[in-house]
């Protein structure tokens, strides 16, 4: 019987990474996340066939990642907004040669090496793709550590079942912070499809088709194709995948949108609000792509108007005016830099969005 | 109704470890807690502080920015956050290591000296226990039985020696204030 553990975020993401089977880790160290890569240097030594490497670089660590998972392995590897800039090559490459890994960011301020306090600022990097050309990955965001556990597990599942990189995106609040965790007794989905696409050598005294790992198609024509496959993926991503939490949302005039740590903030802001005798309520999406664009919609018939809370000048908030399409008002209560809102200013956001509608 | 604490003092005191013994002994009573340090490019001797935060529902924001209790082990933090105590809150310094701050009517103040109670106990290490001690006094939110659980828990049997030590320097801080 499992029980309640104290631990940081980052830690939690580690620990429930190896529950899931993750036996490969590669990356490279920046604050806030070098507790992933120190838990995993510890945890994974002391499996036997494991691998934890401090690679000489993030591009390298990327490029271990691209060659675990070409040979079929549950791999991941962890960093923080610079460190997931020099790795977005190599996430292009692994989305084009559809290979299943999981990338954690846990982010802070930017642009350029920016501070190392907490921060959302990398929202349009995870959910636009990152790197070049036409791909997505899942991005998963958690607000607790508890959640930070349980979706760990949940991008090793949705990689390999969808055969894509899954990003989860926390921040230097969810990766520091320390909860209590109940680690989920983990069960491997019996649905996922069997890696059979993977380079895992001859076998001994048979033959197999050749597993050809690559993302270089010279013919545009068969590019296109393959492009076309990788979206009708993720024309299934986005029918089956979207997570969404609401809360108080049911009698709300004013829905705030929140996500990771900006979240926690926005919960105590509403209970503030709602002490006041202010209608505010909750929707924290869960997954920022594929983004939870049909229950905001919904919450359109009765809200009055849109608040997105990020730590970030304003990324998601296209997201939720391109899901909102001009039915309702949106507006912005964003810090930057690595500052976090503070909750008197979320509920002064609040009191100024009724004031003003 | 959440109950923030703010702990704060010189890297090396122990400081997020008394909000981690705090943080623990909450959980195992079955409570909702969050622990969150300070972190950045720290050093020792450098400001440290954590911040915890205790409720019966699910926590909000860990951010602790209206502690019902400061614990300030030092003076730089004393006079950083004195200002932060909530009204009718509570504010407890090491008095071994700074003087008594400004008084704020509106807030109970209490000296505890720290270093001194703890050198007495056995070892001037176990300031950050005594300062454990007296917050687990005046403010009760876990149980003596569960900090003391904790603390068996935290060191384990590595550190097992340690426990009479520590034990003493709970108790030493309970009886301070």
């Amino acid at each position: 019987m499992a029980e309640k553990m104290l631990m940081k975020g980052n830690e939690a993401i580690a620990e429930a990474a190896v529950q899931a089977g993750c036996r490969f880790f590669f990356g490279y160290p920046i604050t806030p996340q070098n507790q992933i890569p120190e838990y995993m240097s510890k945890r994974l030594h002391d499996i036997q066939g494991a691998c934890f490497l401090q690679a000489e670089s993030e591009i390298a660590a990327i490029n271990m990642v691209y060659g675990a998972a070409g040979a079929g392995a549950r791999v991941m590897t962890s960093s923080s907004g610079p460190g997931i800039s020099l790795k977005q090559e190599g996430i292009s490459y692994l989305a084009g040669a559809e290979l299943p890994c999981v990338i954690v960011n846990i982010s802070r301020g930017g642009p350029g090496l920016g501070s190392i306090q907490p921060s959302q600022s990398d929202y349009y990097q995870s959910t636009r793709g990152g790197g070049h050309g036409d791909y997505r990955t899942p991005v998963l965001a958690p607000s607790s550590v508890q959640e930070a556990a349980e979706l760990t597990q949940l991008a090793f599942d949705m990689a390999d079942r969808y055969r894509n990189p899954v990003m989860l995106l926390g921040d230097g609040l969810i990766g520091q912070m320390m909860e209590p965790v109940l680690m989920p007794d983990y069960r491997l989905p019996a649905d996922l499809p069997q890696k059979d696409w993977a380079a895992v050598g001859k076998p001994a005294g048979g033959s197999a088709p050749r597993a050809v790992i690559n993302s270089l198609y010279l013919d545009s024509a068969l590019l296109e194709k393959h492009v076309n496959g990788i979206y009708e993926k993720y024309a299934v991503i986005q029918r089956d995948e979207v997570r969404y939490q609401a809360e108080w949302t049911e009698d709300a005039d004013y829905i705030l949108v929140a996500y990771g740590a900006a979240a926690r903030i926005a919960r105590s802001a509403i209970r503030r609000a709602r002490a006041m005798g202010i209608h505010a309520g909750l929707l924290r999406p869960i997954t920022l792509w594929p983004f939870p664009a049909d229950a905001l919609r919904e919450l359109a018939a009765r809200a009055k108007a849109f608040l997105s809370v990020e730590m970030s000048m304003g990324q998601m908030i296209d997201d939720v005016r391109l899901a909102l399409d001009g039915l309702k008002p949106v507006f912005l209560c964003g810090r930057a830099g690595g500052m976090v809102p503070s909750v008197q200013e979320v509920t002064d956001a609040i009191v100024k969005l009724k004031e003003g509608v | 109704m959440e109950s923030q604490i703010l702990i704060a003092g010189f890297g090396g005191q122990g400081v997020l470890l008394i909000g981690q013994a705090l943080a623990r002994a909450a959980m195992l009573e079955g409570k909702e807690v969050s622990w969150i340090p300070s972190y950045g490019p720290e050093v020792r001797g450098g400001e440290a502080n954590c911040g915890v935060v205790i409720a019966e529902e699910s926590i909000g924001s860990p951010l602790v920015t209206e502690p019902v209790l400061l614990a300030a082990m030092n003076a730089p933090s004393l006079q950083k956050y004195a200002s932060w105590v909530a009204q009718g809150g509570i504010l407890l310094y090491n008095a071994s290591l700074a003087d008594a701050p400004d008084v704020r009517k509106d807030i109970r103040v209490h000296a505890v000296p720290c270093n001194a109670i703890a050198e007495n106990a056995g070892s001037v290490r176990s300031a950050n226990m005594v300062m454990l001690g007296a917050i687990i006094k005046l403010l009760p939110l876990v149980s003596v039985g569960s900090v003391m659980t904790t603390l068996h828990a935290m060191m384990g049997p590595d550190k097992a020696d340690l426990i009479a030590v520590n034990r003493a320097a709970v108790e030493k801080g309970m009886a301070a204030v």
